[in-house]
């Protein structure tokens, strides 16, 4: 912004010097400076609470070394193998599982989540149950799973399903309401019923992004369902966390090795497919 | 002003792109450079700022011997070379003023860069090129949220507020439209009129070259084939200078002279033959 | 006209074998994997009744404990903050040598997608248990393993904005006789900044959510608190604590859209 003092062009003296300043995005100069400050306060105090000081960082260090040393060699005793592969088939059984259920407990929610076809109290719902979903981690539900059904890889759905509904409801609910209305109009005056209009005026605009949605969650449920294992909740998890309580870490290393193992392959699968329906 | 002696560059992959190229730059005059694609046009234009290393050869600008320059050198030397480019090369996500403002960076601390501290003189000298190029009020918008013309007009007020010795366009006009190219050049030609400084212009719109330009040197296949008056460009200097035509013969002729079997190395400086030999066409 | 009439379908042969051949084989994976869990259905039908006499045990919350969980709640911001600074500041080397155009080279690169791959892989709160092993329990563990899992989400991403800088921009600022220094700040930060701050502060976001159960493994924060309270079965102060950490998590959900709102 310039602030002139006087329009003579002439020789340019202090007093009619035009000024400038960058424009910033915050209302003004104060704001900024006072969001800057803020998150500067934020910052000081999170380090000076969390009392991190270089020699408690140093001496982790040191342990970590030691850590290290128990991991390895990883076990692969014949038994431990056998139960590790077993868990693993388990894990990815539950992912698949979750994600179907998933999905399909999480059309109704997002047609109900549209705003543009659900009516008021349906869309709050809808919303709520979302929010509520994506809010709270998935080893929160995965423990109140397993207190409800008990240990054992039901409640692992039951949680991975319940957190597959929040994602997949909202990007899904998004799409719905992106769609081009006239396209729906158009088919509604050819005077087609609603199931008609759905089908051939709805369907077709959110298809595409179906798919790869679909395999894009199924992804994160296999990286799920390797963990919730670890408060009971089925899959391989449970076998981390028993070999870790008994220190036993090189059994924990073996399994770690697993869990990045099928956390690739299915990151792999994932890009190709993805690929191929885009 | 600005002399090049025998500059040549040949890339790693074998292409000479430029060879025994000498001219001399002075004055207020606007030169455009004009040749076919490949010719060495952008890599000329591009050598005497070094943005491009050449390989043989002197290039002066007044008494510094731009190749002989280490790093800093280089920088405090590129302070008195003005640049605009094809694509502009503007920060997107800055301002006008800021873009503006970066042709002073030159002479400004790293603080004060991060800062957006200049002096008053270069803000003051920013808005007058503002004004200049017909974008006043708009120095706080992004660049991109500007059309091509305008976007050019910021990249020429960027080089001209260096204040520089000489200025340098590459292709300026190429991803404009033909009223927008013909404003920029009016734009060239008034600064180089009213600032005292030589300006050298790539440019591939032959016509543009003849309506704005004092003199033209052509360019074909990194070698210099004309260097004349604008006035003393006729059909055949097109002919030798797009198509490598050979050069009529001249009243010194050489026998050898038209054995040779590419027409490349004949094509030397016309200025001289041409104007006492053949009419003006039109 | 002669000839036969023509036919039109949306699909040709190939593709829909291949279209109907994939949908058979993920019923036929997902119908297998129900089989082989072998999951009592008699478990299926009472898991309604059981959950919902799990909330009905969950209603009303103990809004009155929630005193004591702000300590805890506010170390599990901290965590976030400090655990996304350093992923920040470690990432950013991370990011350069894992984006393609400006990676030293071969090495580096591999070195750099080695790390990236390694963070991404093991969740959070497996770092957590790792580290709590090596630093003890506490926050310092947890704010570690949240840097550590950032790493991996920052760099690779940041690689990408890196890969995607105009150097033709910066070609425009360097002919002007910009120092180095003056290039960075001026060519490439403004390039950068909108990626560099909108992941930061998404990061952020999803580290406050990653938080609150880094105290199940002993790691800080209110998972501490709510482990405790689900094991002694108090089920309205899990049902407080849960609304708070919802709270938590939707304030630092809108600080994020804003801040990626204010940076175009």
């Amino acid at each position: 912004m310039a602030t002139e003092s006087s329009s003579s062009v002439g020789p340019a003296d202090a007093a009619d010097r035009r000024t400038w300043q960058r424009p910033t995005t915050f209302r003004s100069r104060r704001v900024k400076w006072l969001v800057y400050s803020a998150v500067l306060a934020l910052v000081a105090w999170s380090v000076a609470s969390l009392q991190i000081t270089p020699g408690r960082f140093l001496s982790g260090i040191g342990y970590g070394y030691e850590l290290i040393k128990s991991m390895l060699p990883p076990e692969t005793g014949q038994e431990n193998l056998l139960r590790l592969w077993d868990r693993l088939v388990e894990t990815i059984a539950m992912a698949m599982v979750a994600t179907v259920a998933g999905i399909a407990m999480s059309l109704p929610v997002a047609f109900g989540a549209a705003e543009n076809i659900s009516p008021r109290p349906t869309y709050y719902l809808s919303r709520g149950i979302i929010s509520a979903s994506r809010a709270i981690d998935g080893l929160i539900v995965a423990i109140v799973a397993v207190i409800a059904l008990g240990f054992g890889p039901l409640a692992g759905i039951v949680a991975i399903s319940f957190k597959t509904i929040g994602f997949f409801s909202k990007l899904f609910a998004e799409d719905l309401e992106d769609i081009d209305m006239g396209g729906v109009e158009a088919v509604e005056a050819t005077g087609a019923s609603r199931f008609q209009t759905l089908v051939y005026g709805v369907v077709p605009q959110v298809v595409p992004r179906f798919a790869g949605l679909a395999v894009y969650r199924w992804d994160i449920n296999i990286r799920s369902s390797t963990i919730v294992g670890i408060v009971g909740a089925g899959g391989i998890g449970v076998l981390l966390q028993r070999a870790y309580q008994r220190y036993e870490y090189d059994y924990v290393a073996a399994i770690l090795v697993a869990i990045i193992a099928v956390v690739l392959v299915a990151e792999f699968v994932s890009a190709v497919v993805r690929r191929r329906v885009q | 002003m600005l002399e090049t002696e025998k500059l040549g560059k040949t890339y790693s992959t074998g292409d000479e792109a430029l060879s025994d190229v000498s001219v001399r730059i002075d004055g207020r005059e606007v030169v455009a450079m004009i040749g076919p694609s490949g010719a060495g046009k952008s890599t000329f234009v591009r050598c005497v700022n070094r943005l491009v290393e050449p390989t043989t050869g002197s290039i002066r600008l007044d008494d510094t011997e731009l190749t002989a320059l280490d790093e800093d050198e280089l920088r405090d030397a590129r302070r008195n070379i003005g640049m605009v480019f094809q694509e502009y090369n503007l920060v997107e996500r800055l301002t006008v003023m800021e873009n503006v403002l970066s042709g002073r960076l030159g002479y400004v601390s790293n603080w004060a860069a991060l800062r957006r501290n200049f002096p008053p003189e270069d803000v003051e000298r920013a808005y007058e090129l503002l004004d200049l190029v017909g974008l006043d009020g708009m120095e706080d918008k992004r660049v991109d949220e500007l059309s091509g013309g305008q976007r050019q007009r910021v990249g020429i007020a960027r080089a001209v507020v260096q204040e520089p010795k000489i200025l340098l366009a590459d292709e300026p006009t190429s991803s404009l439209d033909p009223e927008t190219s013909r404003d920029v050049m009016e734009l060239l030609t008034d600064i180089a009129e009213d600032r005292d400084v030589p300006v050298l212009i790539n440019i591939h719109e032959v016509d543009l070259a003849e309506a704005y330009a004092d003199r033209i040197l052509g360019l074909h296949a990194g070698e210099l084939v004309f260097d004349g008056p604008a006035s003393d460009l006729t059909e055949e200097s097109k002919g030798i200078i797009y198509r490598g035509e050979e050069p009529p013969e001249s009243a010194a002729v050489d026998p050898d002279w038209l054995s040779e079997a590419d027409d490349e190395s004949n094509s030397r400086n016309g200025q001289n033959h041409r104007s006492d030999r053949l009419p003006a066409e039109d | 006209m002669a000839g036969a009439t023509r036919e039109w379908n949306r699909f040709d042969a190939r593709e829909r074998l291949f279209r109907i051949g994939s949908v058979v084989v993920a019923v036929a994976v997902v119908v297998g994997s129900w089989e082989w869990l072998d999951i009592s259905l008699q478990y299926v039908a009472t898991a309604p009744t059981h959950l919902s006499d799990l909330f009905g045990r969950m209603f009303p919350p103990d809004w009155g404990y929630l005193p004591n969980a702000v300590g805890p709640l506010a170390e599990t911001v901290q965590i976030a903050v400090v655990g996304t600074i350093g992923a920040v500041l470690m990432a950013a080397p991370v990011a350069y040598i894992t984006a393609e155009n400006t990676t030293p080279n071969r090495a580096t690169y591999a070195l750099g997608k080695l790390i990236v791959t390694t963070s991404r892989s093991v969740h959070t709160i497996v770092w957590a248990l790792l580290f709590v092993v090596m630093f003890g329990p506490g926050a310092l563990a947890g704010t570690v393993a949240t840097a550590v899992r950032s790493i991996g989400f920052l760099a690779k991403l940041l690689g990408e904005e890196i890969e995607e800088i105009d150097f033709g921009q910066v070609e425009g600022v360097r002919a002007t006789g910009a120092s180095p220094a003056q290039l960075l700040v001026y060519g490439i930060v403004p390039q950068i900044k909108p990626a560099l701050v909108g992941l930061s502060v998404y990061r952020w976001d999803i580290n406050v959510r990653a938080a609150t159960i880094l105290g199940f493994v002993g790691a800080g924060g209110i998972g501490v608190q709510l482990f405790e309270a689900i094991n002694s079965f108090a089920w309205r102060t899990v049902s407080a604590l849960l609304v708070a950490i919802l709270g938590v998590v939707l304030v630092s959900e809108g600080v994020s859209a804003y801040a990626r709102r204010k940076v175009r």
